[in-house]
């Protein structure tokens, strides 16, 4: 078999990958121009991480968004868990095709009518707005993508493990926690890091089920950008990019070492056979 | 273990023990119930909530909609529901012109983004199998960070005196300034770079399982390669194909971030103008029925694709 690239192959993924990260690079480089102006390079400068320091309304923004990711992918992370176990265990109840149309629809419906959907909710059973309802509305169609990953990590789950203990007279929530819940939780951590990303970068939802006093994020981006272009968001841009590439770098380290410290159970299983 | 309680030591552990006795009873009952009675609250009943304000008419009041049904102590005397909003979506030029061009935006935008992604999905899934991994991670990597900033990076890029402009003139290509922020043309470009990886990514996952004897065997036969590609390489990646394009032009038509920070005030697309008939006009009902048929729009590509991801999980299950 051809072994390597062409160079139409090569020429591809160059192209390709200087258009996924040549707006990310100039976005970071310009955080710390020395100018005002975002796009004329007038000399090094981390003044606009300084001011940035100094932008209560910006920190508070961040304050909120934190906390709100915090609890919504927890909660996202125990609701799909149960979604996702039911799904791929209960082959049969009552509901089911319902239950199933539910945990796909919000992954692909438009965020402003997922948005709009619940506000009018909220409104209707006349619920204050703030934190909470974010929370709610996050936690919400994060537990979908959870229970996605779930499913599809059980469905690849030697079952027998979990019969043989519950033969053995292990009962089922016990089995779960011993068993099921360590075999998946690579799969759970993954479902954990989704929502909490899906949670910081929601602009739309949150613009809908906020309330007075809890401005995210993103919304408060999202008013300065209208705006105009300011190094300060460039600035706002590069930490957030920092946050999320350590946390996939982490993520990514800690599966490798996983993966490697299986092979090797394999491999001395293998050995003891 | 020592109690501390005193007289009634056995009090706490057996109610323990019934809680215990109460979950492993109705465990299953329970794993299935709080999330789908999560989703019928969170997710259902706002939906019909939708359709019910959808039907009503718009008050100057909070909330700014009128009731369906008129109660006089306790007993209805009359139905207001109406489909005003409705025939108002299809008399005002506007509602119709927004959906048309939402569709047209993104079907236009799936195919460029289908012909940038393949490309690279292709080269992936042929560089050696130690390298697939670092790649696959670079194409997730910008997937993760934030999508506002990923748009609000193109404003830099695209603006009159942005960075492409200062290239273009400083190499001499061109010596007027390209308007691109504020076009149709820059939505484009931002849905492409926006949902790269909803391509990408479906199509790598097909292409990596392709059995590459098989262009040989064409290769040997005399085949020419683009026609070896044409003929082997585009059908058996076609599931791929169809998960990428459903996964862009799905959300791509309720795209509200995108028209709006890089295609300006001109832009016509119906997520945006729900969002402006909703907060600006703060007219809830009609914004309501703009949510209720677009949802109808998306209901059969969805449908529709939910189904043949159902086939294609049987066939590799």
């Amino acid at each position: 078999m051809r072994k390597g690239l062409t160079a139409f192959n090569y020429i591809s993924l160059i192209l390709g990958f200087s258009f996924l990260y040549i707006p990310i690079i100039l976005l970071i480089i310009f955080s710390f121009n020395e100018s005002r102006l975002v796009t004329v390079w007038a000399g090094f400068s981390t003044k606009w991480y300084g001011a940035l320091a100094r932008n209560q309304s910006i920190l508070d923004a961040a304050v909120v968004t934190l906390k709100v990711a915090l609890m919504s992918s927890t909660l996202a992370v125990v609701l799909g868990t149960m979604a996702g176990f039911s799904l791929s265990r209960f082959r049969r109840f009552k509901g089911r095709t319902l239950f199933s149309a539910m945990i796909f629809a919000p992954l692909v419906m438009p965020d402003v009518i997922i948005g709009l959907s619940l506000l009018l909710m909220f409104v209707a059973m006349g619920i204050d707005r703030g934190i909470v309802t974010i929370t709610l509305a996050h936690a919400t169609f994060s537990m979908c993508y959870v229970a996605v990953i779930i499913q599809s990590r059980l469905s690849s789950f030697d079952r027998s493990i979990e019969e043989a203990a519950m033969d053995l007279g292990c009962p089922p929530l016990k089995t779960f926690f011993l068993i099921t819940l360590p075999v998946i939780m690579p799969a759970v951590v993954s479902g954990w890091l989704l929502s909490f990303t899906l949670s910081l970068d929601d602009l739309v939802i949150a613009s809908f089920t906020t309330g007075p006093g809890a401005t995210t994020l993103p919304m408060r981006i999202y008013s300065q950008v209208r705006l105009g272009v300011t190094p300060q968001i460039n600035a706002v841009s590069t930490i957030l990019i920092g946050i999320v590439a350590v946390g996939v770098l982490i993520a990514s380290i800690l599966n490798r070492r996983q993966e490697m410290q299986r092979m090797r159970n394999e491999r001395m299983a293998a050995d003891n056979a | 273990m020592p109690d501390t309680a005193g007289d009634t030591p056995n009090a706490p552990r057996a109610r323990r023990g019934v809680l215990r006795a109460l979950i492993e009873r109705h465990g299953r009952k329970g794993a299935i119930a709080v999330p789908y009675l999560w989703l019928v609250v969170f997710f259902l009943v706002p939906f019909l909530i939708v359709a019910k304000i959808s039907l009503s008419e718009v008050r100057i009041a909070i909330p700014p909609y009128g009731p369906l049904l008129d109660v006089v102590n306790g007993a209805v005397v009359g139905i207001r529901a109406n489909f005003n909003n409705y025939t108002a979506l299809v008399g005002d030029a506007l509602y119709w012109k927004s959906y048309l061009s939402s569709l047209e935006i993104a079907s236009l935008s799936t195919l460029l983004t289908l012909l940038v992604g393949y490309p690279i999905a292709y080269a992936m899934a042929r560089a050696p199998r130690n390298r697939r991994a670092v790649l696959l991670m670079m194409v997730i990597l910008p997937f993760w960070s934030s999508f506002l900033i990923r748009v609000y990076a193109w404003i830099g890029i695209l603006k009159d005196e942005g960075y492409l402009n200062h290239l273009l003139l400083g190499l001499g290509i061109i010596h007027q300034p390209l308007n691109i922020l504020h076009t149709y043309s820059a939505v484009y470009i931002g849905i492409v770079y926006s949902y790269l990886p909803f391509m990408v990514l479906p199509l790598y996952a097909n292409l990596e399982k392709m059995d590459w004897s098989l262009l040989e065997a064409a290769a040997d036969l005399g085949c020419a390669p683009l026609k070896a590609f044409w003929k082997i390489t585009v059908p058996l990646s076609m599931p791929g194909i169809v998960a990428g394009c459903f996964l862009v032009f799905i959300p791509a038509v309720g795209e509200f971030v995108i028209p709006d920070l890089l295609g300006g005030s001109s832009t016509l697309m119906i997520g945006k103008t729900l969002w402006v008939e909703f907060f600006n006009n703060r007219n809830w009902p009609l914004a309501s029925a703009v949510a209720i048929v677009l949802l109808l729009f998306l209901v059969g590509p969805i449908l529709l694709f939910q189904r043949l991801q159902a086939r294609h999980a049987e066939r590799n299950g």
